[in-house]
Parts: structure tokens; sequence; C-alpha cells
């Protein structure tokens, strides 16, 4: 089987790229989705807040899936369901899976990464204690009750403070449980402010910073955990302890990139995000591979996702229509001073858009400071930020024709600095 | 004229904007700190008839899944929120569902329907 664009994944990344691809005039598109319908995680995403920016309206997650969905089939864009993906070579040609066909290879000219991410497991948080049933990650517990219909428990507490278990604390609390207490190793939250004020406070649920579980008591189920206080290096302060009984224990600890497939095929991974590093074209290292959504860099707002997965589809467009120039060294974009990483991590000046957004997260809470671009040396713009924090996501817009005035660059810096 | 102040983290889109209300004794506000005109909303709203959506999950039957989403069409008073998520426990759809499908009509008595956000095929 052979194909023009292969789409790894069918979420609102992949379903973003394929419309975009075929909107720039591309016929030979395939998307390959491991699940049994397309709009990944959106669908188990009930509440409302998505789609402001794309769609100038409020929707819920199934309804903005739904929005893209309509728009691939309209466009007749093929895609294949319950189909795992299990090989990419460094040709492109995709080793794939299903029922019906078993396995078999589709050839493409180029692919675009958009598996997602998953989240950090129990066992990738070291959390001592038995091993009962009861403990969940956020996610997990959201695809039983919002898809499934059923409660993961009636007590529970949530350890770290992601979106997901934010959102995951106001959905049990409505359905009955008593969600007792949302625990956070940092001494910030990780999720948006909106969503401490409208699933924690409006419930009356306390979030605990700087503090973590130490114990999970139980056999077959687990029947309580101890928190305690953590110091500024994280370690829990003997002394702190304090036990809840409980039924279940969700995790909330962080989602990371998916690229098992991504680095099987020698795609280059950025060691902070654990995704590609991609140019200005979102283009990885490898010739004609390209990446965008949580595969990239974890996102918060699905909006950006589209908009960085409709670039993604317009230069694999390009790439196999020919009309993609190859791609030079290009301008490293580096980030300092508490800016943890930029995508994307290079810009070519001749295959950049007249505007580049360059998005980023900061690696700690930055309070009246300011958000500082360097050409070089030389502090070409300084922008006053009121909060900056780890959970929300930042950006900058690049403009070409600045970065042509200024000629050849050797790097291009962004810095957080006092003000 | 003496003033109260409030401090409140908007929550009409994910920016967050930290808005500040400045209540005189006549009841007036004046709202900073917000972006866009909703914020300014949000909060007069927030400090007289706080109202949220609410989303959630209603079970159906012979579809392709056990279950589908649901929302209040627009924002129901905040006391109201438990009232509208118990009205709807009981609620069994039949496959197919169409996305804005009227689920319940006035749900706990605010005048306000709720409607499904999910397509479910027929199994």
């Amino acid at each position: 089987m052979k194909t023009g664009i292969a789409i790894i994944g069918g979420g609102p990344a992949g379903l973003a790229a394929a419309v975009a691809a075929r909107e720039a005039g591309v016929e030979d598109i395939l998307i390959i989705e491991r699940d049994n319908e397309l709009g990944g995680i959106l669908n188990q995403c009930i509440h409302n807040g998505f789609g402001l920016h794309t769609f100038k309206e409020e929707l819920t997650g199934p309804e903005y899936a739904e929005r893209y969905i309509e728009k691939a089939e309209e466009l007749r864009i093929p895609y294949m369901l319950h189909t795992i993906v299990v090989d990419i070579g460094e040709d492109k040609v995709i080793t794939v899976m299903n029922k019906e066909r078993g396995m078999f290879r589709i050839e493409a000219k180029a692919v675009i990464l958009a598996m997602g991410c998953r989240e950090r497991s129990r066992g990738a948080l070291n959390i001592p204690g038995y091993r009962p049933a009861g403990i969940y990650s956020a996610g997990t517990a959201q695809r039983y009750v919002n898809m499934e219909g059923r409660m993961p428990g009636k007590k529970v507490v949530i350890l770290g403070s992601g979106d997901i278990g934010l959102i995951m604390a106001r959905r049990m609390t409505l359905e009955g449980a008593q969600v007792q207490v949302v625990a956070e190793l940092m001494p910030y939250s990780g999720g948006l402010k909106r969503n401490i004020v409208q699933c924690l406070d409006d419930y009356d649920i306390p979030l605990k910073l700087s503090h973590t579980v130490i114990d999970i008591k139980g056999k077959k189920r687990v029947e309580g955990v101890t928190l305690a206080r953590v110091d500024e290096n994280r370690r829990p302060i003997p002394g702190t302890e304090e036990y809840y009984e409980c039924d279940t224990l969700l995790l909330s600890c962080g989602l990371i990139p998916e690229n098992e497939l991504s680095s099987q095929m020698g795609v280059e991974l950025n060691p902070v995000t654990s995704g590609p590093v991609v140019n200005e074209s979102l283009e990885t290292n490898v010739e004609g591979v390209f990446a965008c959504g949580n595969v990239l860099h974890v996102h918060d707002l699905v909006d950006y996702v589209s908009g960085e997965a409709k670039l993604a589809g317009e230069n694999a467009a390009a790439y196999v229509k020919g009309a993609l120039p190859k791609a030079g060294k290009g301008i490293p974009l580096k980030g300092e001073n508490g800016v943890r990483y930029t995508v994307p991590c290079t810009v070519d000046t001749e295959r950049m858009a007249q505007k580049q957004i360059v998005r980023f997260r900061v690696g700690d809470v930055y309070r009246d400071s300011c958000l500082c671009v360097y050409y070089n040396d030389k502090c070409v713009s300084r922008v006053k930020k009121k909060v900056m924090a780890p959970g929300e996501m930042e950006q900058i817009t690049l403009l070409k024709s600045k970065l042509q005035e200024a000629g050849d660059l050797e790097s291009i810096t962004i810095r957080i600095e006092q003000e | 004229m003496k003033m109260k102040t409030k401090e409140l983290v908007c929550i009409g889109c994910p920016l967050g904007c930290n808005l500040k209300v400045e209540v005189s004794e006549d009841g007036a506000m004046e709202v900073t700190g917000n972006t866009c005109p909703r914020g300014a909303d949000y909060a007069r709203k927030e400090l007289t008839d706080p109202r949220r959506i609410v989303t959630s999950s209603v079970k159906v039957q012979g579809g392709h899944l056990p279950c589908v989403s649901v929302k209040t069409e627009t924002d129901i008073p905040k006391d109201k929120i438990f009232d509208c998520v118990r009205a709807l426990k009981d609620v069994v759809l039949t496959a197919p569902v169409e996305i804005g499908m009227v689920v319940a009509e006035d749900v706990a008595g605010t005048g306000v329907r709720v409607i499904a956000t999910k397509k479910i095929d027929k199994a």
C-alpha cells in the first residue's frame, strides 16, 4: 500500500494536519488511528472551554473533535481505525497491524507524527507502599467516568495538580465521590488557574502545595494514603505526615510525549520536552517527517494544537509537492534563564512564514519580570509579564522581515530578566 | 465613597486573567485586569449571581459507547449544579444520539436545557 502523507494518530493534531494537507491540495492522505473512533483524548474531555480561539465559541471536547471529524469526512480523507503502527522506517515505510488485514506495510512520501502523549505512571513516580487496586492515572479515571459510565471509587485523594487531576476532582465530586485533597509536590500548581477556581475552590477541595504521598496502605484495595510536606529539595519532612482514609488514589503528575516510534526511526528528541527537535516547518531531522500536537510538546490548549498541526499539514503538503525548499542550517533558538525549551529549535529565514510563533514553558513561577528576545547579543524586544508559571505555555512571535533585516544571525535567545 | 475590593481569577478562557473588582457602596463595580469584555462580565456575575456551565454524561442504550456526554445549554446558578447532575442520573437515551439533541428540558428548575455533546451511533 502507498500513500502521499501518512498521519500517525487521529486526535486533534492528526485531524487538523490532515484537513490542512488536503486543503493545500494533497489527494493522497491516510490517518492511522489505534482507537475505535477519531478524536483522541478530546472524546473523554467532556468539560467545556475548548475552541475559544479556533471557533470563537466555547465547546466541550467531543464537540470540538466533531468539528474536525466532520471536516475530514467532508473532504473524504481516508482513515483506518483499530490500527496500530508498530514501526516506521527511516525510508518512511510504516508497519501497521489490525484485525482485518493482520500485519502490513504502508509506503509514505511524508509522515506526520501526531501520536499525542501519555500520563506519568506510578512506577515512574517511585511512590513507596503496597500495590493494591484503586490507583489510577487521572486520565484512566476520566475515561471510566465519562465514556464508560463507571466510578473508580468513592473516597478519593489526588496526587498532582495537572489539569486532568483538577478536572477529575470536580467530576468525581459531582458524581458523588468525596474528594478529600489534591496534593502537589511543587510549590505551585501544574494546572491552569481557571481550573483551580472552577474545579477545586468551587467545591472547597483543598490544594496542598509542597506535599506528596509517602505511603499507600492496603493490600487488595487502597485503604488510605499518607501525605507529607516536602522541603525545597522535594524531600519529605519528618513529623509532617497526615493519614487520609481513601479507596482511590488518582495520579496527575505530568504528561510525556509518546515518541517510541519516532526514536525508532531515527528522529532526534529534545531531552527537555521528550518530543522531536523540529525546525520552523515542524520538520524533524528526518526529511519529510513532521511532528505536531502533544507528541511534539505537551500543550494546555487544543486550539494551539490545531494551529500547530495546520502548519505541519501545510508543510507536509508542500514537501510532497516538491514545493518546500530544502532545509538549511537555520538559526538556533535558545531558551535561557528560566526558559526551558523552545519549539521550534531552529528558524530558517528562507522557509519561515511572515510570522513565526515560538512556544515554550518557563521553569518556575516568575512575577513582574520581562520576557526578552536577543538577536545574537542584542536585545530586540522586552515584554513585561505580570506572572509566568510552568503550568501555562508562553509564546513570542518572530517576524521574517525583522530577521532578514538582521542578516546572518548566530542565535536567537529568549530569556527571562528582572524588570 | 467607601470601596470594597475583591480579587478573582477569570474562568472565561484558559488565559485566567487576574481580575480586580472595586465595589462602591451603591453596588457599582469597576473591573480591572481583564484582557477582554468577557472578563468584566464574569466578574460582575461572579459577585452577584455566580453561574457555571455543567457537563456530565448520561447512559445510552444500543450505542457504540455506553454513555454520551452532555452539557447545560447555558450557565446555571452555582447552587443548582448538584441538583442538575442528580436530575441526569436516571436519564437513559437510546442510540442514535446527535450533537445538540435535548436530553432534559428545564433541568432542576433552572429553565435551561441539557443537550448532548457527542454523536453516538447505533452499535
